[in-house]
């Protein structure tokens, strides 16, 4: 075979994978929400985080801020710190709200920042300090069960 | 009696000092390709030559059949998963077991008996009717010349193959879903972008074809230089480049996920 053609071909198969892995990574991963404008980081303390998993988004109406960092269980409250990192570009008021949120019936877990009306806004460390677990589907049921109860009683 | 035993007891000896002594007679080879790799690193225009072989030409079997693998996950996927109402997530299936799992090993497997059969049968061939040795008297080493350009083509194929045949699959799952069944095309998308991490499962992807590259090139051709110079003994180790390769593929496969995901 020509030499030529051999590297033409060559050159084609080479292009046609480093394409294939360009694609895997901007189209089908999430490449593209590492962009190098940086993230900050912020803790919120949760009762109970119910289903949330490290990576789970952070959204504020609805569009992704952020991403879950790390989630881990103190003895000194008992409760749960979750790590956020935060976008740079978005900058939240200190008396955001988080709470812990399912998309759907079914779906995963998320994080809710609904911002407040603080001057000041959070820093790179800084602590949540208004928050809303998840929601449990079996309290849920046993609070509405002793509502019906007591409801009942009263008649 | 007791003679028979004793003989079976020495065969069994026997086949584990030869299985030991072939392993280590591998490792030495795998070594002294590495160590003369230099001259085809050199020379890039013998690697591009193999290149041509190993990798252009598997490029068919290794498009038609990611097509044809991401079409039937995204027709199995929908049908299980439209039993819960979330079919929109069978973009997140079919992208996640091609990336995770499907593109690497099945491409390998494919690797191994398109590209891998052919090198062993090759240089088993070349050693048979005695080129290698005719090289050697010429004082152009073998393994330099033949094997290493051999050994990296394969290693550089492989994991653009594994992307290649997982991109050809997840059109297939696209086309599957979206274009005959009726999937919504959004969703497809996005319910695969925001569940497929890239350091998690592309890059761990991409690592894995990388050792299968590794693994089903090196036993290729030192299968193909090992192989009895017969005609029988070319087919012997072509055969078992294809066994053993398959199956360290998948061996390697269990080991390296067990690394790499445990814990998620």
């Amino acid at each position: 075979m020509q030499r030529a053609t051999l590297d033409l071909w060559v050159g084609l198969f080479v292009l046609a994978g480093i394409g294939a892995l360009m694609i895997l990574s901007l189209k089908v991963g999430n490449l593209d929400t590492y962009n190098g404008s940086g993230t900050y980081v912020i803790k919120g303390n949760f009762e109970n985080i119910g289903g949330l998993k490290i990576r789970a988004p952070v959204k504020s109406s609805g569009v992704v801020v952020g991403r879950v960092a790390d989630i881990q269980f103190s003895t000194k409250t008992y409760d749960a710190i979750v790590t956020m990192n935060i976008e740079q570009r978005y900058q939240f008021p200190k008396d955001t709200f988080a709470s812990i949120l399912t998309s759907g019936l079914l779906g995963e877990q998320y994080i809710g920042l609904d911002a407040g009306g603080d001057e000041a806004m959070l820093k790179e460390g800084d602590t949540i300090m208004k928050t809303n677990s998840a929601m449990v589907l079996e309290e849920m049921i046993g609070r509405f069960l002793f509502d019906k109860a007591s409801e009942d009683d009263a008649f | 009696m007791p003679k028979r035993i004793i003989a079976g007891i020495q065969k069994v000896g026997h086949r584990t000092i030869e299985g030991i002594r072939r392993l280590g007679h591998a490792t030495l080879f795998f070594l002294l390709v590495l160590l003369k790799s230099g001259t085809s690193l050199r020379r890039f225009n013998l690697v591009v030559r193999e290149l041509y072989y190993v990798g252009v030409l598997s490029l068919i079997i290794i498009v038609v059949s990611g097509l044809f693998v991401g079409m039937v996950l995204g027709l199995q996927g929908y049908e299980t998963l439209q039993k819960y109402g979330s079919e929109s997530a069978v973009g997140t299936l079919v992208a996640l077991s091609l990336v995770r799992e499907l593109g690497p090993v099945v491409a390998a497997l494919l690797f191994a008996s398109r590209a891998g059969s052919a090198i062993t049968a090759e240089i088993g061939l070349m050693k048979a009717t005695e080129q290698l040795s005719a090289m050697g008297m010429m004082a152009v080493d073998p393994v330099a010349r033949v094997v290493a350009p051999r050994f990296w083509a394969g290693v550089i194929s492989m994991p653009l193959l594994a992307a290649i045949f997982s991109v050809m699959g997840i059109f297939g799952g696209y086309l599957v879903a979206v274009v005959f069944i009726g999937v919504d095309a959004g969703s497809f998308w996005s319910q695969m972008q925001s569940n497929v991490d890239f350091r998690i499962d592309i890059l761990n992807g991409f690592i894995k074809s990388c050792f299968f590259g590794v693994a089903v090139t090196a036993i290729a051709v030192f299968e193909g230089y090992d192989s009895p110079p017969t005609a029988e003994g070319v087919s012997g180790a072509t055969t078992r480049t294809v066994v053993t390769s398959s199956l360290v593929i998948l061996g390697l496969d269990f080991i390296l996920t067990a690394f790499m995901f445990r814990g998620l």
